[in-house]
């Protein structure tokens, strides 16, 4: 151990890509024990920097110094080998494996080694306890691919624990947790902590950063801004130095006048999934679908955008029943789905901004099926500035894009649908604070203009800031629904673990 | 090749500040096959005095125009991250068919001609249909199936004899010119400008780009997958119907066997044109430079004596060889951020 107990001391770590920096000198100390919150904007520099602790990219310049040991540069097995573990954004797991068998994946117990007979009582046995410190009710035996996108980042978690890392990078892991599972990490990332090991916590979500960092990296336009105590400064502190600027208001809702009803969803059902869904969508109005992960949010918007076929039930458009069968059905009628995985649902990524901007009904832009590619990028040139995507130009593969950027252009697809009816899942998750007041203030735009939107969030606050009526779901059933005014993290929490509302 | 936002085919503008690694990597691949076609050409001519005449480009050419046509078909279905392994079989049984019906069946030369691509577009459709309605795990299984059926039915319907002798409308896509320029030329030419002009200018061909490059984002986002699948494995089908007809008229006769290995070939000429495996990623414009790399290859090959197994050798190499460089390729794209 190194004086001060400093286990990392990062010092004018610097990259550039061709034509751009991606980091600048940037200088960070993380001491064994703390838990090292890292702010910016998307493209700030936190992705590239975790890349080079790694060793994914090589430094240009810039000395990275672990327990004592100056490095120039890592490679990703010295990395692992000097104790840096982390925890991606993306999973990085195999479905058809068991959860023990996840966990040990490149690091088993064997019986005997030498014959590679694998040991999978004992691994079944120290998964369990592994999984009981996470709080977490599920079956060392089962298939990794049964449980939810959020028990999954659990067992990444639990991956990282076993691997005895000394220092945790964890890119975003609450981004596709829900409440009660994030306190759950946070549980376990004070049990680390305890155990002296450092863990650098990459989030955007500044509550969760505020609530259980010691120290705070800001970081902007590639470089280290500041670094300081948490208890000396306040969230609002870091929103200013992350956008050089302060933002006044996190949720900038701004109501517009409802009417008509314009979606009507009655007793949808889907076996196991989804039981007797009835609700109804004015013009006007922002619904919000709180809930935990796996209460059957995304699965209602997948049965009615056609993604999912369902069992039984009735869907009105603008008055007018409509049987949806398939996507391009749900989109005929005027309604958007942006998924909450972009990456994988919403873009292609090796295509251009103005092919995504453009794909649904791509044959309107064109006369007697042959399309005009003038009007193509045109028309998305148009809604892209409207948007102020950032981008070279209409071009650019998508893949190459920002998080933040990235959503800009699914709602600009949808935007050029026509859709009257907008359903986002998770809009702002793995975006930064700045293009996140932008979804929102865009949410507001469509209202005013008459749209209906739903939502669908896994952050509290924010379907309390941002809906004027809330449904609360849990286990595929609806169990609670509460105007802006009425709702309280309480009632949402109470609803969503199952507890019908009296009515 | 247009810079048209919606023909970047998985290349990058050059202006491009961010990615730039990658649009240039794109740009030094392409003229990459370029120059091998012209060094493999130098080389040749050095090699052998017999390559750089009229007669031998004349016979490249001729047999590239039908590895070219099947080339269509294969590239639509990589594109699709998918493959077509019936080409060859398809080819051989719908010429089979074009031969009975005009043998046979007395049918005149057109409605003979009409079987042959009715038939390479039925087949071809029944891929489709078994990769989506049937839902096989992966066209490998349906094709290398279908491979297998119609190749088989081939042999069976003719006994394994071939026919031959037929009228000259049959012939002329094959065998005539239109002063020196071959017929079957100039319908290659025609089929690779449609088809560009069909992928980069009609929604159908976008939507075949946005298939390979994401199924699920397509279907969220309207686009009838299935249909566009079924479509693609159907053009495919036709395609090789119609390499089939030029080649019965080559060499005024059917036979089963014909078009064995076509699909190695194909598959060679579209993965050293760029197109990736992965799918989504490749332009037809370099297909053709791919198919006449690859004929090229061949004809060198024989013209230096060249054991044909060596031959079949070298082909399987540069299979693995522009696989591995696509591999490398794509891992570029992806890390330009």
């Amino acid at each position: 151990m190194v004086a001060d107990g400093i286990l990392l001391k990062v010092k004018g770590l610097t990259k550039k890509f061709p034509g751009v920096i991606a980091l600048d000198g940037v200088d960070i100390e993380a001491r064994a024990g703390e838990i090292h919150g890292i702010c910016g904007e998307n493209g700030a520099g936190q992705s590239t920097l975790i890349k080079m602790l790694t060793g994914a990219h090589t430094p240009d310049s810039g000395t990275i110094e672990f327990d004592g040991v100056t490095y120039t540069s890592l490679d990703p097995r010295r990395a692992m080998g000097i104790g840096i573990g982390c925890i991606y954004q993306e999973l990085n797991l195999i479905p058809h494996l068991t959860v023990a068998e996840n966990i040990f994946l490149g690091r088993e117990m064997y019986l005997a080694e030498s014959l590679n007979i694998l040991d999978r009582g004992q691994m079944n046995a120290k998964a369990a306890e592994l999984l009981a410190d996470l709080g977490l009710a599920v079956s060392p035996t089962a298939r990794l691919g049964t449980l939810g996108v959020g028990h999954q980042q659990m067992i990444e978690i639990c991956r990282a624990v076993w691997s005895n890392a000394k220092l945790i990078i964890m890119d975003e892991p609450t981004s596709s947790l829900s409440e009660k599972e994030a306190h759950d990490l946070f549980r376990v990332m004070a049990q680390m902590k305890a155990r002296g090991v450092a863990i650098l916590f990459i989030s955007h979500r500044l509550d969760e950063v505020r609530d259980n960092c010691d120290t705070v990296t800001v970081m902007r336009d590639g470089r280290s801004i500041e670094s300081f105590a948490m208890k000396e400064r306040s969230v609002a502190d870091i929103i200013q130095l992350m956008v050089g600027r302060s933002i006044q208001n996190k949720y900038p809702k701004e109501p517009a006048p409802h009417g008509d009803v314009i979606l009507s969803v009655r007793n949808l059902n889907r076996k196991g999934v989804l039981h007797d869904i009835s609700f109804d969508l004015r013009a006007g109005e922002v619904l919000g679908f709180a809930g935990l992960v796996g209460a059957g949010r995304t699965e209602t918007a997948r049965a009615i955008t056609g993604a999912d076929p369902y069992d039984s039930g009735a869907i009105e458009v603008f008055g007018k029943p409509v049987k949806i069968r398939q996507p391009l059905d749900s989109i005929d009628a005027g309604i958007a789905f942006l998924t909450e995985n972009r990456k994988e649902q919403g873009l292609i990524l090796i295509q251009s901004v103005a092919f995504n901007a453009t794909i649904v009904k791509m044959h309107k832009y064109g006369k007697a099926g042959w399309l005009s590619l003038g009007r193509i990028k045109e028309t998305a040139r148009k809604v892209c500035a409207e948007m102020r995507l950032k981008t070279s130009g209409m071009d650019m593969l998508v893949g190459k894009l920002s998080g933040g950027n990235q959503q800009k252009v699914v709602i600009a697809k949808w935007l050029l649908s026509n859709a009257k009816i907008f359903i986002f899942d998770e809009p702002t998750r793995g975006i930064d604070v700045g293009a996140k007041v932008e979804v929102y203030k865009l949410i507001n735009q469509l209202v005013a203009n008459g749209a209906g939107v739903i939502i669908i969030c896994s952050e509290m606050e924010e379907v309390m800031g941002m809906a004027d009526r809330i449904l609360v779901m849990h286990e595929g059933e609806i169990t609670g629904e509460m105007t802006q005014g009425e709702a309280t993290q309480e009632k949402i929490m109470y609803a969503a673990s199952g507890f019908k509302q009296a009515s | 090749m247009s810079n048209d936002v919606l023909t970047n085919n998985g290349k990058l503008p050059a202006e491009k500040a961010v990615g730039k690694s990658a649009a240039m990597t794109e740009k030094l691949y392409q003229l990459g096959v370029l120059l091998s076609l012209l060094l493999l050409c130098a080389v040749m001519t050095a090699l052998s005095p017999r390559f750089l005449t009229m007669d031998n480009l004349m016979n490249v050419a001729s047999q590239a125009a039908v590895s070219a046509i099947v080339s269509i078909g294969m590239f639509l279905a990589i594109l699709t991250a998918g493959i077509d392994l019936s080409v060859g079989s398809v080819l051989a049984l719908s010429a089979m068919m074009m031969g009975i019906a005009s043998d046979r069946w007395g049918l005149g030369p057109y409605a003979s001609m009409l079987v042959c691509l009715g038939s390479g577009a039925l087949l071809g459709l029944v891929n489709g249909l078994l990769l989506t309605k049937l839902r096989l795990p992966h066209p490998f299984i349906s094709t290398l199936g279908m491979q297998k059926m119609a190749r088989g039915i081939a042999l069976f319907v003719t006994a394994a004899a071939p026919i031959s002798m037929f009228p000259d409308e049959i012939q002329y896509l094959g065998n005539n010119s239109i002063g020196q320029v071959p017929v079957s030329f100039i319908l290659v030419a025609i089929l690779y400008v449609g088809m560009y002009f069909f992928l980069t200018r009609t929604s159908t061909g976008r939507y075949i780009y946005a298939v390979g490059g994401n199924k699920e984002a397509a279907r969220l986002s309207g686009i009838k997958v299935n249909s566009i699948l079924n479509l693609v494995y159907t053009i495919s089908g036709l395609t090789a119907a119609l390499a089939g007809l030029v080649l019965a008229g080559r060499v005024n006769a059917v036979y089963p066997l014909a078009g064995l290995d076509y699909e190695t070939d194909a598959i060679a000429a579209v993965i050293v044109g760029g197109a990736s495996f992965f799918g989504g990623v490749g332009s037809i414009a370099n297909t053709i430079i791919g198919v006449l790399l690859i004929a090229v290859l061949r004809n060198g090959l024989n013209l230096l004596n060249v054991d044909s197994a060596f031959q079949t050798f070298a082909i399987g190499a540069v299979i693995v060889v522009a696989v591995a460089v696509d591999v490398l390729r794509q891992n570029v794209m992806k890390s330009g951020r």
